[in-house]
């Protein structure tokens, strides 16, 4: 018999909108029974918004949804699994210290009167673990489980919800090649079942593994497809980038001056085994492209002393260093705007004035002469033109690019010789992102030697004199300001490159 | 600032209210032991905020109070030299403190449960080396006892402890508003991952704020056991920690940390004992104390707690008129 039937899902037109950003921009998707489609996309692309909409965390402006064709109104988590359909987070979402029986029926135990019954749970677990080849008792305590065995549970939950439809936004992050052999299994077993899988992941080469089709992302709309044929490094990456440079990048290519900051060898403790070595100049801006959790932030981390590396050595301005903590670094000249300002950054609740001072006054004596810190303050403000009513407004009620600028004002002050900047434009919009390169500019050009970490590759090409590009904890390769496109940093950033 | 004049006007009405209903509130004798246990209210509450600043909690304070009166009148009656026995009790509290430090920081344990056993252990020590039997000091050392005895200025009498919770309160203030280090202390409250992040050595700042408060606590605990004379190891400084800890909320300190001025703490300690110089005076069984001080209490954090909430509403309300600002 010939499958006239309409595919378990067809998404038209999916639109979403955030605040000064269009996540997706009419996005369409198809997902046919027993159907594995691999979702791919740089970072910000659209992907995890896609698929929030698809299991009911978030609600599209516009666009239709269609289950076994019927329109559909996904709402609620709850109404995601109603018609099939189950997201497993890249975070897992389980109880740890519940044991495995306990979080595949939470919420919805069996119960015999007002009693867990606790040998119904048992032996349905049994079942369902045995469906994921998951070989633990019902009885284990999650926390003991291997990540990967943890995510086994977690799908056997979501085939307990009889799920058709099951939504892996990178699911093999954090799993060993072992286990990701055996996920691979899983999902095929799954597809001989009539399960459908939507796979989410960076990882080109997985996803030519799994995928029986290949569809493309890119400024949250769809920029094509692979049928199973076609599906390869290269075709990937082309549907993946190609951009137009649309914003003005003031960095201007210097001769670069004597070593700044010289790492040989340095491990960090997420990745110990891979050895990490590079050379920063004076007056040089260096951009550090890759994708999320390819080890860019823990690599600043080890070098602003936030995390004792462990091993390698630095030098800054040729002298050896070793950084305990943070304060050894700034003592060195070295300064961090962090990735996350609020968490890391920023005193939300304390003025603009005490914002930018906190590391200053330090070497200022005992007492914190009011003058010479509003005179610092002010300078600050005026230099990096922070828009901000007075220097006692709380930074809590600054606009995102102005609160990045107070972080970044922070070291104005200090002097720093080595700078180094997370994301440093994540969260701002267009015009504050500018104000932020030119700034990192003016650092350039009196000899700050500068890294900055970007998953935006429009700024990592614009602002970069030389990228380094990083994949799975290692520095995959250093491309040259002449050699920087988006399809040179991608292929080394998926790890595509020979 | 706000706090601080809310916490004013609680402190007038309970004074306003209790003078009407009896004026004997007023008299020389029972303004004078309220200022002086106000005062030494203060002290130990001044500590108890330090250690709050930094987004902690010190559960021990009554216990060092307790611990330090005892061991005080222990070595003096054994001799010690007065210098040297305030000196060993005050480097014992010193040490506390320091312990405290260590074990919240670097040991990364919670500031709750490391002074709760604190709680424990200090008091079963004063009970301990005292095998329970009550301690005091008799009518000896006058020049001791001076300091817990009004003295004459410009006419006035004004207890001797007022005059020092006074100089601490000033250094205090002066520390925390002045200085680098109190600045870094209101910084490691509100944000300590940004504090790290700045620079700022964060567990030699924690550390500083439990030893400033075990410290304060032992000179407090020293001052009490002179004024009552007579301690009973048992009990002597039960439940001070929660007076402090009140005191310093009502002042406003708030426990998520990096909030709170000193002038507001001192008041708070005044609320906290006039009340208890209420209950006694206006003759209401004193069997209500805890009530009426936890009602007090509950009372005044509901209401900064909804003013709290009515401002957020406004601004948002303010802010949902302008354009949304950019840049």
């Amino acid at each position: 018999m010939p499958d006239t039937s309409p595919p378990f899902l067809e998404a038209r037109g999916l639109a979403k909108r955030f605040p000064g950003v269009r996540a997706l921009d009419g996005v369409d998707l198809d997902v046919g029974r027993g159907e594995v489609v691999a979702v791919i996309g740089e970072n910000g692309a659209g992907k995890s918004t896609l698929m929030k909409i698809l299991a009911g965390v978030q609600t599209p402006d516009a666009g239709e949804i269609r289950v076994e064709g019927h329109p559909v109104t996904i709402d609620s988590v709850r109404a995601a699994e109603a018609l099939g359909i189950a997201l497993i987070h890249q975070e897992l979402n389980l109880c740890d210290n519940l044991d495995v029986g306990a979080n595949l029926f939470l919420g919805r135990e069996p119960r015999r009167g007002a009693f867990v019954d606790g040998a119904r749970i048992e032996k349905d677990a049994a079942a369902l673990l045995e469906r994921v080849g998951l070989d633990v008792l019902p009885g284990t305590i999650v926390s003991e489980l291997s990540i990967g065995r943890q995510q086994m549970v977690e799908i056997a939950k979501a085939l307990s919800t009889d799920a058709r439809l099951l939504i892996m936004d990178e699911p093999t992050s954090s799993l060993s090649q072992r286990e990701t052999k055996h996920l691979f299994r899983v999902i095929r077993d799954l597809k001989a079942r009539g399960v459908s899988v939507v796979y989410i992941s960076h990882r080109l080469g997985e996803v030519k593994e799994v995928a029986d089709r290949v569809v493309v992302l890119r400024d949250g709309r769809n920029s094509g497809g692979l049928a199973k044929g076609e599906i390869g490094h290269g075709a990937m990456v082309k549907l993946m980038v190609g951009r137009e440079l649309t914003q003005l990048f003031p960095h201007e290519a210097r001769s670069p001056g004597s070593a700044a900051l010289e790492v040989v060898g340095l491990r960090t403790p997420v990745h110990p085994r891979h050895e990490i070595s590079f050379t920063l100049c004076a007056g040089e801006i260096v951009g550090v492209a890759g994708l999320v959790g390819s080890g860019r932030s823990e690599l600043l981390a080890a070098l602003f002393g936030v995390e004792r590396a462990a091993g390698g050595s630095m030098r800054v301005e040729g002298r050896s260093v070793v950084f305990r903590r943070p304060l050894d670094a700034i003592r060195a000249g070295v300064a961090l705007v962090p990735e996350d300002r609020k968490a890391q950054g920023l005193f939300l609740e304390m003025a603009v004035r005490e914002n930018l001072s906190i590391a200053w006054i330090r070497d200022r004596g005992t007492f914190v002469d009011p003058a010479a810190e509003g005179a610092m303050a002010g300078a600050a403000i005026a230099q990096l033109r922070i828009k901000t009513p007075h220097d006692l407004q709380l930074a809590l009620f600054l606009s995102g690019g102005n609160q990045q600028k107070l972080v970044l004002g922070k070291w104005l002050a200090m002097n720093p010789r080595v700078l180094l900047l997370d994301e440093p434009t994540r969260g701002v919009d267009v015009g504050a992102k500018q104000e932020i390169y030119r700034l990192m500019d003016e650092f350039a050009a009196r000899g700050v030697a500068i890294l900055f970490v970007s998953s935006d590759l429009e700024e990592i090409l614009g602002m970069s004199d030389r990228a380094l590009v990083m994949h799975q904890g290692r520095i995959a390769g250093e491309v040259p300001r002449a050699g920087l496109s988006e399809e040179s940093v991608m292929l080394l950033a998926t790890g595509s490159a020979a | 600032m706000k706090k601080t004049w809310g916490v004013l006007g609680i402190l007038l009405f309970v004074i306003a209210l209790t003078a009407i209903l009896n004026p004997r509130f007023l008299g020389d004798k029972n303004l004078l032991t309220t200022l002086r246990w106000s005062s030494l209210y203060a002290i130990i509450s001044i500590g108890a905020a330090f250690v709050i600043i930094t987004g902690g909690v010190d559960l021990s304070i009554g216990s060092v109070v307790g611990l330090s009166g005892t061991l005080l009148a222990l070595l003096l009656e054994k001799g010690t030299p007065v210098g040297l026995a305030i000196a060993i009790v005050l480097v014992l509290s010193a040490a506390i403190g320091f312990a405290h430090g260590l074990l919240v920081t670097k040991m990364r344990l919670q500031p709750f449960i490391v002074t709760l056993c604190g709680l424990l252990i200090y008091r079963g020590v004063a009970r301990v080396i005292t095998d329970d039997q009550s301690q005091g000091f008799g009518n000896s050392y006058p020049r001791l006892h001076a300091l817990v005895e009004p003295v004459g200025i410009l006419g006035a009498a004004i207890p001797v402890p007022f005059l020092i919770m006074a100089a601490i309160a000033i250094a205090a203030s002066i520390f925390l508003n002045r200085t680098v280090w109190g600045r870094y202390l209101f910084a490691l409250g509100r944000n300590e991952q940004a504090a790290r992040y700045s620079g700022i050595n964060t567990h030699a700042i924690s550390i500083m704020a439990y030893v400033v408060c075990a410290l304060l606590s032992g000179w407090g605990g020293i001052l009490m056991a002179l004024d009552v004379n007579s301690i009973q190891p048992a009990q002597f400084g039960n439940f001070y920690e929660l007076y402090a800890i009140a005191a310093a909320v009502l002042g406003g300190c708030s426990l998520r940390g990096g909030e709170g001025s000193i002038l507001g703490v001192v008041i708070g300690s005044a609320v906290m004992r006039v009340l208890y110089n209420a209950i006694n005076i206006l003759g209401i069984p004193n069997t209500w104390e805890f009530v009426i001080i936890g009602l007090v209490l509950l009372g005044g954090v509901v209401t900064d707690e909804l003013v709290r909430r009515w401002a957020a509403r406004r601004r948002a309300a303010r802010e949902a008129e302008e354009p949304l600002l950019k840049g």
